[in-house]
């Protein structure tokens, strides 16, 4: 099908080079499965994307990021989802999981199950996948400082409900370089948490073959103010710093590369967000072959989640955040990604209500069945304005990666940890927010329905989602009975093995950090023994 | 302006690290004139408490995200009036606009939402101000 570009210039319309007949426009034209020059989608540099095919194949996993409340509340509202024709989880988690401290602790007031799913203990997380098989349905697990925790527990659960864990699928996000530079949930220093990366890469290459151990994450990283070539820059330094730490560990590249997943913002920026994703797939081969000696076609080709631009969503007409989605969720698509989280219009209110989630993943069906984007592979490839947007993400990411490598004596690794040490990634993301707010606020940017165009704003018919105060008295009965129930010798004993293991570097952490939550040691506990050994890290307060 | 220029610590109060809205807040509020004192993440009233003491601080903004704020909210301003201080308490953050009434119920003298400008950054944190007795 390659080269009959002969056909595809008066139109792809050759009945011959295209026999697949379902892929005609609404005026019932048919269309080729690609169009231009190579290289091609599926071929190196990948550009324009990791399958030749791409769309036709299959389509992106329309995976919606739910939880909030108990963990049966958040069960109900996965149920939903699948119903709905979801394809596939993602789990938030509220702070106190986030920061690893359970509901029962003194910072834990006032914040248990409000912007995500409770979880303390195994028996938890049971009542969080109960009734989804999951040895079909692909999970993911949005958590970083007790990622290693949380997956044990995943493991545990599947084991103790029949599954084993070679048949587990899903994504941890575990990307804890990111949350220094910009979401701030980290709680040990940045060289022992990323062992601990490196030991969940390691457990997951030998025993789990169809899990994504790390999520390495720009949507973070823009959301706290970076620019798009920012995000780009920093979360592939990220990337390349992870493959420097595994390799360091012991590890060979194509022994987990492959199973690396990325995870990007998309803004409203239009070409420049394409741009972004196709630069990224681009630097990624590049460097995961010429720098890191990589072999394996797959460890060279980046797949990504993309979810639309929470920061850009107003709390002003929210209902005009169904447009800002749609486009950003566009841009995900032509950028060519694997799955897709689209933002719930509410989200600048409150915690998304179940009628806007709904809206929100019928934006993405609309874009996958009505739109026709889906029917050839990268649609704008070719574009000069689109290719240039690709150069130019790609030229400004090289240069910080130059930077980083000057800091580190030609590590990324140690590039990274010195920008994170210096303040330097949360002083470049804080001066380009502030740039951008400086914008807004002198009219230089419009913000439709905040600083124009901002007649009919009707506060009365909006329906919240609220989560009370019950929750958190629900939750803190439910470990209580946890801690009752359980053999206090055999967690004492898994933790003091926790600890043990802790303390010597070499030693993979995972398999005792599924014998203590398999004895239903709490998330709290097990990263109390893990802070004694490692040490706890506290951000300079750097305006 | 001749007056002394107000004084604010600004601190993110519990486990939230979503730090952008409030780091922009303090440069707003350096632009405008105001001297900030940046406690950053996680702290507790205690922390903040100790700050404001110190610095003689005339306003305290804390920042929260997660749904926190009728919680943390008043624990705040109580905290402040155990401590025998009259500080005034502004609240940044995702505050539902049914939830204003409660936590001016609650003492606290200003709410910051999404899209703020800097000059109802500055107005807010100038009004919460001029509410001490």
């Amino acid at each position: 099908m390659v080269g009959k570009n002969t056909d595809r210039a008066r139109g792809g319309t050759s009945e011959a080079s295209s026999p697949d007949d379902r892929y005609r426009t609404l005026s019932g034209i048919l269309v080729d499965r690609v169009y231009g020059d190579g290289p091609l989608p599926g071929e190196f540099p990948y550009t324009r994307g990791v399958h030749a095919d791409m769309y036709r194949s299959r389509l992106w996993t329309m995976r919606m990021f739910a939880g909030f409340g108990t963990a049966t509340d958040t069960n109900a509202r996965f149920r939903e989802l699948l119903a709905a024709g979801g394809t596939g989880l993602s789990t938030a988690f509220d702070m106190p999981t986030l920061m690893g401290r359970d509901s029962d602790h003194d910072w834990a007031l006032g914040e248990v199950g409000r912007a995500g799913v409770a979880v303390d203990t195994v028996e938890d997380m049971v009542d969080l996948y109960a009734g989804i098989d999951l040895g079909t349905v692909s999970t993911s697990m949005t958590i970083n400082g007790p990622a290693s925790i949380l997956l044990a527990m995943y493991v545990v659960v599947a084991e103790e409900g029949g599954v084993i864990r070679g048949d587990l699928s899903g994504t941890l996000q575990n990307d804890i370089l990111k949350e220094y530079q910009a979401q701030k949930e980290y709680v040990f220093p940045p060289r022992p948490s990323v062992r601990l990366v490196t030991d969940v890469m390691a457990f997951t290459a030998a025993e789990m073959p169809r899990w994504n151990p790390v999520s390495i994450s720009g949507y973070h990283i823009r959301e706290a103010g970076s620019t798009a070539a920012q995000e780009l820059a920093f979360t592939l330094a990220n990337g390349f710093a992870y493959v420097e730490a595994a390799v360091a560990a012991g590890m060979d590249v194509d022994d987990f590369a492959p199973r690396l997943s990325f995870f990007f913002n998309s803004h409203n920026d239009f070409f420049e967000e394409v741009g972004k994703f196709r630069a990224a797939r681009r630097l990624w081969a590049r460097w995961m072959r010429d720098r890191y000696g990589a072999n394996d076609e797959r460890s060279l080709k980046l797949r990504f989640h993309t979810q639309t631009a929470g920061v850009s969503l107003t709390a002003h007409q929210p209902e005009v955040n169904i447009a800002r989605v749609a486009i950003q969720a566009l841009a995900g698509v032509l950028g060519g990604t694997q799955s897709l989280h689209t933002d719930s219009y509410d989200e600048a209110l409150a915690l998304p209500s179940e009628d806007a989630v709904r809206v929100a993943l019928r934006t993405q069906q609309v874009i996958a069945h009505e739109t026709g984007v889906v029917n050839t592979a990268d649609p704008l490839g070719g574009s000069a304005y689109v290719e240039w947007m690709t150069d130019e993400m790609e030229r400004r990411a090289e240069e910080v990666f130059a930077h980083l490598e000057g800091l580190g004596d030609g590590s990324l690794l140690e590039g990274v940890y010195a920008g994170i040490d210096s303040g330097w990634f949360v002083g470049e993301i804080a001066d380009a927010a502030y740039r951008y707010e400086r914008e807004v606020n002198a009219g230089e940017r419009i913000v439709v329905g905040v600083n124009a165009f901002t007649e009919g704003d009707d506060p009365e018919r909006r329906r919240l989602l609220r989560i009370g105060q019950d929750t958190e008295d629900l939750q803190r009965k439910r470990l209580a009975t946890v801690r009752q129930d359980r053999d206090d010798a055999a967690v004492a004993a898994t933790l003091a093995r926790v600890a043990t293991d802790a303390a010597q570097p070499t030693v993979n952490l995972m398999p005792a950090l599924v014998d203590a939550v398999r004895a239903r040691a709490t998330v709290g506990e097990v990263v109390d023994t893990l802070e004694a050994e490692f040490g706890t890290y506290v951000e300079r307060a750097v305006v | 302006m001749n007056e002394t220029p107000l004084r604010v610590v600004l601190a993110k109060l519990g486990l939230d690290g979503h730090d952008r809205g409030l780091k922009v807040v303090a440069r707003m509020l350096r632009d405008g004139g105001m001297e900030v004192v940046y406690l950053g993440l996680r702290q507790t009233t205690d922390t903040i408490i100790d700050a404001v003491e110190q610095e003689d601080a005339d306003v305290v903004g804390i920042s929260m995200l997660n749904a926190g704020h009728l919680t943390l909210g008043p624990r705040m301003v109580e905290a402040l009036a155990d401590a025998g201080l009259d500080v005034p308490v502004v609240i940044g953050g995702i505050v539902p606009d049914e939830d204003r009434p409660a936590m001016a119920a609650a003492g606290v003298a200003g709410v910051l939402g999404p899209g703020a400008s800097a000059d109802e950054v500055v107005a807010c944190v100038r009004a919460a101000a001029d509410t001490r007795s």
